[in-house]
């Protein structure tokens, strides 16, 4: 059995620098990422956090920030008391050109045994980078209401 | 066919600014799939019991199977079997569903590739690297009408270990 972890890969129609600036601006994210808004100079050693109506909901330390490459930060979640629990878990984002395309790769890992993280955000990221990919390729991000996702904890 | 034993071993979920039935329509047209799918084309019999059937662009056989569950526009369960000798005597039939579920203005597609028996990653990765690029481009299809020209190799790693196995591939 492998380590529990969560990987998506999609393929884009952009370019990478232009996917970099989306993972990396607020005003990509407040539009593909449920409102989130994403507070950090994206230096290796920054803090970093993601931020909703003003509150964190998740935060941690930039790792690797080799633009328009590789993306990586620790990230724990701040808002549920179980989840919180859990401690720091590991985002990284790998882009890379392919042909006119970029392949884009998330890998999530470093979870908790029955991690109540792992099945919140592996519900969440297909959403959000379906919604970054759309964003990107037709200028309009997708209407998906938050509650649609099922994950626990979230009205 | 009975499905009882069957796990989903692999899971991709993409959302997609559609309709359920549009989505539909993009996953049981060969016109329509030829655009994603590699330019392979779906042929279908939609009912239980029908055929399910991937043709290469050059009109062979690529994958066979048959319709398990038909519930248009909301679920499409199919058997997938790759056509190589030795393959399904080895590693058993391959289960594909798609379930389609309408989500605020857009629509959750998940795919699952499920087997009756654990099989390795090795073997899996063939799947998980085809799966992504495939209903990527199936996503933009639809949103913008334009397909991903996604230039893909043979999935080395799983033909290896299907070499390892004893199972001849092209």
């Amino acid at each position: 059995m492998s380590k529990p972890e969560f990987v998506y890969v999609t393929y884009i129609k952009t370019k990478p620098e232009r996917l970099w600036e989306a993972l990396t601006s607020s005003e990509f994210s407040r539009r593909y990422w449920f409102g989130t808004e994403l507070r950090s100079d994206f230096k290796a050693g920054s803090p970093f956090a993601l931020v909703v109506d003003g509150k964190a909901t998740d935060t941690g330390e930039i790792l690797e920030a080799d633009r328009p490459r590789r993306l990586s930060y620790t990230f724990k979640h701040e808002l549920d008391d179980e989840m919180r629990k859990e401690g720091a878990t590991k985002v990284a984002f790998t882009l890379k050109p392919h042909g006119d395309l970029v392949k884009l790769t998330l890998t999530h890992e470093g979870f908790a045994k029955d991690s109540k993280l792992l099945d919140g955000i592996s519900k969440g990221w297909p959403a959000i980078l379906s919604s970054l990919k759309s964003l990107l390729e037709s200028g309009d991000a997708l209407a998906i209401p938050l509650h649609a996702l099922g994950i626990e904890g979230v009205a | 066919m009975n499905i009882d034993k069957f796990k989903p071993q692999t899971v991709y979920t993409i959302y997609i600014a559609s309709t359920p039935e549009k989505v539909w329509e993009a996953l049981t047209s060969a016109e329509f799939s030829r655009k994603y799918f590699f330019g392979n084309s779906v042929e279908i019999e939609q009912r239980v019991g029908g055929a399910y059937i991937v043709r290469t662009p050059d009109g062979a056989l690529h994958i066979s199977g048959e319709v398990i569950e038909c519930d248009r526009p909301r679920k499409l369960s199919v058997t997938f079997n790759v056509n190589w000798p030795a393959l399904i005597e080895k590693l058993g039939p391959t289960l594909v569903t798609y379930a389609i579920e309408q989500v605020g203005e857009a629509v959750r597609l998940t795919m699952s590739e499920a087997h009756d028996r654990p099989l390795s990653d090795d073997i899996l990765s063939g799947g998980r690297q085809g799966w992504p690029a495939i209903l990527s481009s199936l996503k933009s299809v639809l949103e913008t009408g334009k397909p991903l020209v996604v230039k893909m190799g043979p999935p080395q790693r799983m033909l290896a270990a299907l070499r390892d196995l004893g199972i001849a591939t092209p």
